[in-house]
């Protein structure tokens, strides 16, 4: 199989509850995967774990034929140049500017000179269309520019793989848009292959090549947007449809409402 | 971008030469340390009887000018005297060996320190010399015990 | 009665934990080949940020300590008939105690707070976990020199501070209360001695740098990520760092005068 990312058998707890219970993913190369799930079914940990960011209990991660979590230190480090990951939240470093932010994975791995540094960032904002905005403080921006310059320091080094991590949460319709189409554009001209994580069903299906859907530790559906438009699963109708009620309980579990008021 | 660069570099480096500055006024100015340098002294020793007060790092004075420090004080074990070492200075070369060493006090109740009356040998001591004329230090209760003694007796 | 023994023994393991994962950080940032490239130009950033955006706090207050001093001293002094001795009383305490004390006090206040609260808000906004992501250790890259600049600043501020609380009480005593300048000096000169005082309290400011940061930079690294962990890291930062100068300014003395 050409797989840049595979997940075997992988168990994950923490602190007694369990957030993976033996799931395997396939991540094909070159292709857009979106793992999709209600929000707290641990689709930000699976992206740790994937950047060997934290340990599963059981279980194996291989990113590109090697097993993240038996990596020694700088191996992982050299794996992780291969990887970018775009943060919920951006993940700026908020005291230096828009270019020393998208300069500063180039700086750290490389021995390029600033002229040559230069041209790199101004082309990587180009891309994400902020080339004139290099000189502003991530403060100055706002939250969709934020994760557009994110996304232009995570393909700093060019990656094989860029996850995404909740790119459209909290965004207005028109940055959503922008977002869906660089991350449709990186995947077609780099041939990257892109991991998104997100609860946003529509725009992460538009693009999807494949989709993962997860609830309580297990995948519970998957396959292509339309294969998983024709499943008859309640659990993944009422994810994609978003009815309030279904297999996913409208109540907290508990005693019943006649229960509590002691109504008989 | 690069001109922040440098003013941060040189407000770095006025800030440590200011740490500069200031460990040098504590040095000179405050601690005195021109006043003793260890490469230009000589050792000459000098036995006590009783050294009273007597602290290391005391001065040794002649005609109340300072020429050197006490540098240890240890007890003889034959003679159960205490044998005290002068760091004396090179330019104060033309010590007779016939000198007097006292202990004196400073004011009433400061601190003990060696006083030297030179002699009128012309041979002068040498590193490795002993002063051999040497007065123990005036301890102030056994002079106002001795006082009160000699009131009494003539009452 | 055996629950409060069991939480005292749950406590004391905590401390040994935290203690030990806190060497662990240090010695895992500071223990590497230095990286010359990189680490000279966040050196000095993190000098500014934490030695000179500190110098106005120290220096205003060893203005006023020294001069608080001087005439305080002058007062007591002046009833036995020794105010020339202002000289060495002033430069006795300071250079020996309020110099390194005091300017590790302040500097964990203003340094050591704002290290906590920066490092802390880098890891709630998950900077560090995305340095990490870009394979550069921000033990590295955002720990060890905020430690090492610390460490550097502080005998400089205490050295700083030292010279000028001296100078401040030299101001009221002889400027303004008239004591002779000669005697003022020369009695200072005369006691104050250069290795056991001005050396000590320099040694003593380097302990106390160490430590200061120390628990600036493991607070802001170990907090927890939100900005309540934060607030709370940052008063645990200034806490902690107080009380340990303190007692480890007991200790040292103790070793120093005490002759251990």
């Amino acid at each position: 199989m050409n797989n840049f990312v595979t997940i075997r058998n992988l168990t994950f707890k923490r602190r007694n509850r369990i957030i993976f219970d033996d799931v395997n993913f396939d991540i094909p190369k070159g292709k857009i995967t979106a793992i999709m799930g209600p929000s707290g079914s641990g689709k930000t940990t699976l992206l740790k774990l994937i950047g060997g960011q934290l340990y599963p209990q059981i279980g194996t991660v291989e990113v590109d034929h090697q097993n993240v979590h038996k990596l020694s230190r700088n191996k992982l480090y050299q794996l992780r140049r291969k990887m970018g990951l775009l943060f919920q939240r951006g993940a700026l470093f908020t005291n230096i500017s828009v270019f020393d932010n998208v300069a500063f994975p180039i700086r750290e791995h490389t021995n390029l000179n600033e002229a040559m540094i230069r041209d790199l960032v101004l082309m990587k904002l180009e891309f994400v269309g902020l080339r004139n905005a290099h000189q502003l403080m991530p403060s100055q921006l706002s939250g969709g520019m934020e994760r557009r310059v994110a996304l232009a320091r995570a393909i700093a080094l060019d990656p094989q793989m860029i996850m995404y991590d909740e790119p459209f949460t909290g965004q207005d319709p028109i940055s959503m848009g922008v977002l869906v189409k660089l991350i449709k554009e990186l995947n077609d001209s780099l041939e990257t292959t892109s991991i998104i994580v997100s609860h946003d069903v529509a725009e992460a299906s538009s693009i999807a090549d494949y989709i993962y859907l997860i609830a309580n530790g297990k995948v519970i559906g998957q396959g292509t947007p339309e294969e998983l438009n024709k499943t008859k699963s309640p659990h993944v109708m009422q994810f994609l449809k978003g009815l309030p009620d279904g297999p996913v309980p409208f109540h907290y579990p508990g005693k019943t409402l006649e229960d509590d008021l002691q109504l008989l | 971008m690069m001109n922040n660069n440098r003013r941060l570099e040189i407000l770095v480096g006025l800030f440590m030469i200011a740490g500069f500055v200031a460990f040098a006024f504590l040095a000179i100015k405050v601690s005195g340390l021109t006043t003793l340098n260890n490469s230009d002294t000589y050792q000459v020793f000098a036995d006590f009887t009783n050294i009273g007060d007597l602290k290391v790092r005391a001065p040794v004075t002649v005609a109340g000018v300072t020429i050197g420090r006490v540098s240890s004080i240890i007890l003889d074990p034959k003679t159960y005297e205490a044998r005290v070492t002068l760091e004396i200075e090179n330019n104060t070369k033309n010590i007779p060996t016939d000198s007097t060493a006292n202990i004196f006090t400073a004011g009433l109740l400061g601190s003990n320190y060696i006083s030297i009356t030179p002699g009128f040998s012309d041979v002068f001591l040498k590193s490795g010399d002993t002063i051999e004329n040497t007065n123990q230090a005036m301890i102030l209760q056994n002079i106002v015990g001795q006082l009160m003694y000699n009131l009494n007796k003539k009452e | 009665m055996i629950e409060k023994i069991r939480q005292l023994g749950e406590k004391g393991l905590d401390f040994c934990e935290s203690f030990g994962y806190s060497g662990m950080i240090l010695i895992r940032s500071i223990i590497r080949k230095p990286d010359l490239k990189h680490g000279f130009r966040g050196l000095v950033e993190q000098l500014y940020n934490e030695g000179i955006l500190s110098l106005i706090i120290i220096m205003v207050s060893a203005l006023f300590i020294g001069m608080v001093l001087g005439l305080q001293g002058y007062n007591i002094l002046e009833k036995f008939g020794t105010t020339q001795a202002l000289g060495q009383l002033i430069a006795l305490s300071i250079a020996r105690e309020l110099g390194p004390v005091v300017t590790a006090l302040l500097f964990a206040g203003r340094a050591g707070s704002a290290l906590t609260a920066e490092i802390g808000l880098m890891k709630a906004t998950e900077q560090l976990s995305c340095m990490e992501m870009m394979a550069v250790d921000p033990l590295h890259r955002v720990i060890a020199p905020r430690f090492w600049a610390g460490f550097i600043s502080m005998p400089v501020l205490a050295t700083i501070f030292s010279a000028i609380a001296i100078y401040g009480g030299y101001l009221v005593g002889v400027k303004w209360l008239g004591v002779d300048s000669g005697a003022f000096w020369s009695n200072m000169q005369a006691t104050v001695d250069f290795r056991i005082d001005v050396v000590n309290g320099i040694i003593k400011s380097f302990v106390f740098g160490f430590v200061a940061t120390w628990i600036a930079v493991f607070q802001g690294y170990n907090c927890v990520p939100t900005s309540e962990g934060i607030s709370r890291a940052t008063t645990r930062s200034v806490v902690y760092s107080s009380l340990s100068v303190l007692g480890l300014d007991f200790i040292l003395t103790a070793l120093m005068v005490g002759g251990w």
